[in-house]
């Protein structure tokens, strides 16, 4: 098929966009921010029959609250994210993530739910929804669903979306307690370049200032992102003080089953994935102790 | 020699910093650049290329292809392959694989169709019939005997037996009595280092347009550093004089060397002669990566020997190089190069070629020299720790100076190194305080710049504005720098001059824009031909005032009578001598062509702290300084920005960039994404101090100062490194994993 013969369309409701999806017989794709999307199709590694723009439809580029958490809209870039006064309180570390997909101008369009279904292992937001435990809305030809982030990516390139549906929006939950996220990639520049490996950590805390409950989520040390829940477990109970961050960052290296490619050995994977574990702990930790000290 | 045109004057112009007249249209989207030429008519070019590092083409069906609706021309190497002979050969057959692929993405055919769909339809359309060869992509399994042989017969006389036949060429330079050197010194250091292969990486693909005509006259418009070669090349790989085939250079975004040569623009121009119309070729990046021209790899051995107070006593090299499947002489600049900077009683260096299934080198700002010299300046650093020694102390007092018998042959002319080391002592940055992790690297670098064939010619219009015409592409803001030079000696204002880069109809030949010649000799030639200009509107004043022509001068733009016997006159403005020329003689104007000579070597002290992450190994930048000699800075904006610009493309070598090549001999890393080229993000304001050393070769005093700047940074950066974690690495690029993994091995 010649990539001359290719359709865009621009539905004004999510239905629309379902079924134009369903019904198409060829390679048909959502287009968020393209970011992705349109680089592949540069690159000739994808030639799509139907491209459906998702920016069209109303709520799809809105941030609201919702139910105590947040609802960012499939569309919504990154930049708006960045700029979320609300969304910076409550999730530093998943605006922090969004924030290190990219430059300047990517950041003018890439989505959050874009990075997620692109399925990339190293994908930047991914171990930070995960780490809040995030759930994305989903509506397909058969009526809406919603499920975990961490179900959507099963391996690089594939995702357990079905023929025609498309995610709407990603779902913060609401804060309970005192807490905070951080998450940190490391890569070998500054930007725009591709994480070697990154980690996720969402805590909260209780009155007397230990941890009460944890997530740890690592990124781009296996096929997809990884919930370390002994990780999690080392740090509840903790005042996440000094040997318990070096614990849970041993933990985090035998968690990691990395590759040897040309983006890193997996032995220097597997070391510095538990470096950024235990940063990325203690930064959560600096930021929920002085969210405790504001309230206090 | 010409090393008698400097005279010191006091200048109006040059030194200042006038807006760069290019800058407008190139913010703005109005400069045209390869890719933008157009042509009624015109059809889409696009290259099949070899999936296989090496393999015999035992043949190529083509007829699919060529039936394909809206597909006017298929070419293949069966369209090339004829008499010629030498580096033209190799050129075209690197532009159109002949019988055999040789590298991961070697072109072996090509079409040209009506639209970039049919095209891309028609490159799958054709089948070759590959017999896949066993391949080698690194030095020393290249070299080893019973390699697989890359590409027979360029094997040179002067290699000795016990190589394969990939090693083609043998260089050696020096002087003295090594053994009894060695002997002297109190320490010797012997190492092995290696550097990875690297792109120029300039952000415009190659493009061009061609059309040739059905009476075999053609033109072609392509973004190069030498339209001039480029005619050349593709007249003589076409077969046809070349007066008959015009090149016109386009805005260039970048070239570092990589643009000094033809890949698409042969294979274009076959195309066009098939199809009988145009035919627009552009590379995509991917193929920029796989197919045009990276610079070397190498391994290198260095041994030096230094006694106790820090004289080097002996000092011996061995290089191998290796710049893909055909011939070329970079380690010679390599073996030239590596001991420049010092003057030495005993050194001896020698260079390898060796043959692998990798694309084609090509030039990369200074050629050569950045790897040879990376692995001297590591060992004498080395040294300088052994024995506890400044390393700064170190290199003045074995400084290469002017009488100095240099180490590849000739002696030293006046050369700034002394001055640049001792501004580099007296500055703030070397006594600066360091904290944990962090270190500071220094390190000397050479390049011997060029002069070459220039031809240029100024016209003075008729409303006394001033039109300068010359041949080289402008890649770092030279047709600033030339128009102050013509505006400096006319004495006008810089906004009255405006320089042009001109088609090769237009001018006599001039050579490619490299070997940081083109202020220095295009500047020469601009000056030369100013004053011819100069001597003409002396004439018309004197005919217009009546006097002998020898009694009139020029001062600030004006012809002056010569003293009071001349008589008294008003001074005449240039305007007034052009507006009345036509009753004087008819238009105004002065050329000069030269062979320039006297371009004069040049040195560079590069200064870099770093911090490194001892949990990561993430090196940053945390300050680097450049000091060099430019002789004297036309435009010091432009001076600093080669030299910043040098440091930069170092900076990468040294930390990030590398051509990685699987085991089945594929590049897999053939874009920005995995090729990592420091980003603005990852580096400080790069502080620049330029020393003004005149040059005795031009009038201003000019010296090149566009590739030494890339020379130093490798082994400042990895000094640095060094001294921030307390142990060496002999190996770039410094990755994250290798420096923790050296960190983790104490
Ligand atoms: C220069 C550059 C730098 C980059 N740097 C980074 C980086 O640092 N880190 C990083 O992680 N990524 C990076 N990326 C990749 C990319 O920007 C991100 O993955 C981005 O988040 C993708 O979002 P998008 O909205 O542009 O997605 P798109 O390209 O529009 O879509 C991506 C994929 O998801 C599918 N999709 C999109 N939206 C939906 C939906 N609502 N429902 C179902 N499927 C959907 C699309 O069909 C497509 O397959 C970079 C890309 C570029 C070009």
């Amino acid at each position: 098929m010649e990539s001359g013969n290719m359709r865009y369309l621009a539905p004004k409701t999510v239905t629309e966009a379902a079924q134009l999806l369903a019904d198409s017989d060829g390679i048909a794709r959502v287009l968020a921010g393209g970011t992705d999307l349109l680089v592949q199709m540069k690159a000739e590694t994808i030639a799509p029959d139907l491209l459906v723009d998702i920016k069209h439809i109303p709520g799809m580029r809105e941030i609201t609250a919702e139910a105590g958490g947040w609802r960012i809209g499939a569309a919504v870039p990154g930049a708006h994210i960045s700029e979320h006064a609300g969304l910076k309180a409550d999730w530093p570390g998943v605006v922090e993530a969004a924030a290190l997909i990219g430059s300047t101008q990517v950041q003018g369009r890439a989505s959050i739910v874009g990075n997620l279904c692109n399925a990339s292992p190293a994908a930047d937001s991914v171990p930070a929804l995960v780490a809040a435990d995030a759930r994305v809305q989903i509506t397909g030809p058969k009526g809406t669903r919603d499920c975990a982030v961490i179900e959507i990516p099963v391996g690089p390139g594939k995702t357990t979306l079905q023929r025609g549906e498309i995610v709407t929006a990603v779902l913060l939950p609401a804060r309970t307690g005192i807490g905070a996220d951080a998450c940190l990639r490391f890569i070998p520049r500054t930007e725009m370049d591709i994480a070697v490996c990154s980690a996720a950590v969402n805590v909260t805390l209780d009155e007397s200032g230990r941890c009460s409950a944890a997530r740890v989520a690592l990124g781009a040390v296996a096929p997809v992102v990884l919930l370390v829940e002994e990780a999690a477990d080392i740090l509840v109970g903790s005042r996440l003080d000094r040997a318990t961050l070096e614990r849970l960052q041993s933990v985090c290296s035998k968690a990691a089953r990395p590759i040897d490619d040309k983006r890193g050995t997996a032995e220097f994977r597997r070391e510095v994935v538990g470096v950024m574990a235990r940063r990325a702990a203690r930064l959560a930790a600096e930021r929920a102790t002085a969210k405790a000290g504001e309230k206090a | 020699m010409a090393l008698d045109e400097y005279e010191k004057r006091d200048f109006q112009v040059i030194g200042s910093r006038p807006v760069r007249p290019d800058g407008i249209d190139k913010v703005t989207g109005r400069a045209l650049y390869g890719a933008d030429a157009v042509l009624p008519g015109m059809l889409v070019g696009k290259v099949l290329r070899s999936p296989h590092p090496h393999a015999r083409i035992r043949s190529i069906d083509t007829r699919a292809a060529a039936a394909l609706n809206g597909v006017r021309a298929v070419v293949t190497g069966a369209d090339f392959g004829e008499i010629r002979k030498g580096e033209t050969r190799n050129v075209a057959e690197n532009a159109m694989a002949f019988d055999h692929a040789l590298y991961d993405g070697h072109a072996v055919a090509a079409v040209a169709a009506t639209s970039e769909a049919v095209a891309r339809e028609a490159l799958k359309l054709i089948e070759v019939d590959y017999e896949v060869l066993p391949h080698v992509t690194e030095i020393a399994a290249a070299m080893a005997p019973g390699a697989p042989v890359v590409h027979a017969g360029f094997v040179e006389d002067s290699v000795p037996d016990g190589f394969s036949e990939n090693v083609t060429a043998r260089h050696e330079f020096g002087h003295g009595d090594l053994e009894a050197g060695f002997a002297r010194a109190d320490k010797v250091i012997a190492r092995t280092l290696k550097t990875a292969a690297t792109h120029q990486g300039y952000i415009e693909p190659n493009a061009c347009l061609a059309s040739m005509g059905p009476d075999g006259r053609g033109d072609l418009w392509c973004c190069t550093q030498g339209h001039y070669f480029v005619r050349q090349l593709c007249a003589e790989i076409m077969g046809i004089e070349e007066s008959r085939l015009r090149v016109t250079a386009s805005e260039i975004g970048g070239g570092f060397g990589g643009k000094t040569t033809v890949f698409v623009e042969p294979v274009a121009l076959m195309l066009s002669k098939k199809a009988g119309a145009p035919v627009k070729l552009v590379m995509s990046r991917n193929e920029v990566f796989r197919a045009s021209g990276p610079t070397v790899s190498s391994e290198i051995d260095v041994k030096i020997g230094m006694t106790r107070d820090g004289r080097i006593t002996a000092a011996e090299a061995e290089l191998r190089y290796q710049g893909g499947a055909f011939p070329n002489i970079t380690v010679m600049f390599g073996a030239m190069a590596a001991f420049a900077a010092y003057d030495l009683g005993a050194v001896r260096t020698v260079g390898y070629n060796v043959l692998t299934n990798r694309p084609k080198q090509a030039a990369y700002r200074a050629p050569g020299a950045p790897m040879a010299i990376y692995a001297v300046e590591s060992v004498v650093n080395e040294l300088c720790e052994e024995l506890g020694l400044d390393p700064l102390e170190v290199r003045l007092k074995n400084a290469a100076r002017k009488g100095t018998k240099s180490s590849y042959g000739p002696t030293f002319n006046d050369i700034g190194l002394v001055a640049t080391l001792e501004a580099a002592q007296a500055h703030p940055h070397y006594r600066a305080p360091l904290g944990p992790n962090q270190g500071r690297g220094l390190s000397c670098g050479f390049w011997f710049n060029f002069g070459g064939n220039t031809s240029v010619s100024l016209s003075v219009d008729m409303d006394g504005s001033v039109s300068v015409t010359e041949g080289n592409p402008d890649i770092g803001g030279s047709r600033a720098s030339i128009a102050m030079m013509a505006a400096e000696e006319l004495g006008i204002p810089f906004e009255r001059v405006r320089a042009i880069v001109a088609d090769t109809a237009s001018l006599g030949h001039n050579d490619v824009t490299d070997g940081s010649r083109v202020t220095f000799a295009v500047g020469l030639a601009t000056i030369k031909a100013a004053r011819a200009a100069k001597k003409e509107l002396c004439k018309r004043a004197a005919m217009m005032w009546g006097i002998d022509e020898e009694a009139v001068t020029w001062e600030n733009g004006c012809a002056k009578p010569s003293g009071p016997n001349a008589g008294s006159f008003e001074p005449l403005p240039i305007e007034k001598i052009a507006r009345k020329s036509p009753r004087t003689g008819g238009p105004i104007a002065g050329h000069h062509e030269v062979n320039a000579e006297g371009a004069g070597v040049s040195f560079g002290v590069h200064l870099c702290d770093v911090e490194v992450d001892p949990e990561t190994g993430h090196t940053k930048i945390l300050r680097y300084t450049i000091f060099q000699d430019a002789g004297k800075a036309i435009h010091p904006d432009y001076v600093e920005g080669q030299m910043q610009g040098g440091a930069v493309q170092g900076i990468g070598w040294a930390l990030n960039e590398e051509y990685i090549y699987g085991k089945d001999g594929r590049l897999q890393n053939p874009g920005f994404l995995d090729y990592r080229i420091p980003v603005a993000s990852d580096l400080p304001d790069i502080d620049t101090v330029i020393l003004e050393i005149p040059n005795p070769g031009h009038p201003y005093g000019v010296r090149g100062v566009g590739e030494t700047g890339i020379v130093p940074p490798l082994a400042a950066v990895s000094n640095a490194v060094s001294h921030a974690i307390g142990t060496r690495l002999y190996e770039l690029p410094m990755s994250p994993p290798k420096i923790l993994k050296a960190i983790r091995e104490g």
